[in-house]
């Protein structure tokens, strides 16, 4: 369990891929710098699409959670 | 009683349900037992698909057009109205102006995608699309005297209508210059906001090798965040600078406001139960084509066969009949892979897309499908 306090949570359970990945990047260009979005998602595909855009995009990832049948992913803004 | 069912959107999902159920409910509707009523904010029912074909000289955006109270049973009430508001619990639709606010015992939210290019600094004076009839026909005159240069095709928005169409667009432009023997002095650039050049991976992976062999450059993992018009630069927020002569984008969408203010869903997609249809927030709410939150991709097709799951619940509902139907995620696409040469996808929620090879034999009957699109728009194909 992950102390880090996000402005923001996405829910895209149910969403399937790119789904979840749209909803973050949507999440983060309305984000300021410094702020953590958490992403929740119970698709497969965001375990290696939503590490590979944080890298590439310069955004940390902060934690992934392994919660109930999903993952919760904290991405901060560079 | 009379039973009311209220239709919002007169585009695909709308005009094929409210047909659907003119058909379907016939008795019912001349026995007045039943209403149905088709709202849609102007007189004319537009298909947007022969937009891709706009810029390139080969339709007109009026080839797209009809009259709504053409194509729309006369047993439908066509009222040309704006909703300003629905309320979910007294079940009641109001109107902008004066207009009185109606009531609905089953409601069909088919209100369609609207663009949002404002959310991206400098892509209203920078960027072209062809996802309007004004931008089509601006595009039209800016690629007809396009003749070298960088031609920069940007995917900003997702989910966005029609997901095939930006492909479609770079393999029809790369052969519209080949043709014309100014492909080398143009340079094509396709940008997409993740990984892979399409949404869908079997589609991506299909693509993909057809645009190196086009030599169509390619961007992943660029999400457009601001444009310069007068550097004639778009920049993504991973830091990538784009330099472009003609820069044509797939503007961000959004859903219409009344939806996320009635407590629907958010962005104006509704909360939907992907196989029933159904809102999540309300009762006696469905919702269909690209309105329905069910991640399938934004196409008429979609919004066809949603349309013909909701006729049949509908009418099963109202003769006090369990509702049995549902939609399985069925998609079918044509995907142009050049001037005269097409694919041709078709999927559902268990089976993925496999693209057939293309051939002109499916460019044709690509073109003859948009065509024979007003037998769908009737109800009669």
């Amino acid at each position: 369990m992950t102390d880090i306090e996000p402005e923001e949570t996405v829910d895209a359970r149910g969403a399937a891929c790119p789904g979840p990945l749209m909803d973050l990047i949507g999440a983060i260009r309305s984000a300021e710098s410094g702020d953590v979005v958490r992403l929740l998602s119970d698709s497969d595909g965001s375990l290696t699409d939503v590490p590979e855009w944080a890298d590439e995009a310069g955004n940390e990832l902060l934690a992934v959670e392994e919660l109930d049948e999903h993952n919760a992913f904290y991405v901060e803004k560079a | 009683m009379t039973e009311r069912i209220v239709i919002v959107g007169g585009g695909t999902g709308g005009s094929v349900l409210a047909n659907d159920l003119a058909d379907r409910l016939g008795p019912e509707l001349d026995a007045g037992d039943v209403e149905v009523t088709l709202i849609n904010d102007g007189p004319d029912h537009v298909y947007k698909p022969v937009w891709l074909y706009v810029p390139f000289g080969k339709r007109e955006p009026a080839d797209g057009r009809r009259a709504l109270d053409e194509l729309v049973d006369d047993a439908v009430d066509l009222r040309i109205d704006r909703v300003s508001e629905i309320d979910t619990d007294s079940q009641t639709l109001r109107f902008d102006g004066t207009a009185p606010s109606m009531e609905y015992d089953h409601l069909v939210l088919a209100t369609g995608s609207t663009l949002e290019p404002e959310q991206i600094p400098g892509l209203v004076e920078g960027g072209h699309d062809y996802y309007s009839e004004s931008g089509a026909t601006a595009l039209r005159e800016e690629l007809l005297e396009f003749t070298e240069g960088e031609l920069v095709l940007s995917v900003i928005g997702t989910p966005h209508m029609c997901p095939a169409a930006p492909l479609e667009f770079v393999f029809m432009t790369d052969d519209w210059f080949r043709e014309r023997g100014l492909r080398e002095d143009v340079e094509v650039t396709y940008t997409y906001p993740i990984q892979r050049v399409h949404g869908n991976p079997h589609i991506a992976e299909w693509a993909r090798p057809i645009m190196e062999d086009r030599d169509i450059n390619v961007e992943t993992f660029f999400n457009a965040e601001s444009v310069d018009p007068d550097a004639e630069t778009v920049t993504s927020m991973e830091g990538t600078e784009l330099d472009y002569d003609l820069l044509v984008s797939i503007p961000p969408h959004g859903g219409v406001d009344l939806i996320e203010e009635a407590g629907l869903g958010d962005d104006g997609w509704v909360d939907v139960d992907k196989h029933t249809l159904e809102a999540a927030a309300a009762n006696n709410v469905y919702a269909l084509g690209d309105t329905a939150d069910t991640g399938v991709p934004n196409a008429g097709s979609v919004a066809h066969y949603q349309a013909g799951v909701v006729g049949q619940r509908l009418a099963s509902e109202v003769r006090g009949r369990p509702a049995t139907a549902t939609y399985d995620g069925k998609t079918l696409c044509f995907i142009e892979t050049g001037m005269d040469a097409a694919s041709f996808v078709e999927f559902d929620y268990e089976r993925p897309p496999s693209p057939a090879p293309p051939s002109e034999k499916l460019h044709w009957s690509k073109l003859a499908y948009n065509e024979s699109y007003w037998l769908t728009a009737r109800g009669l194909l």
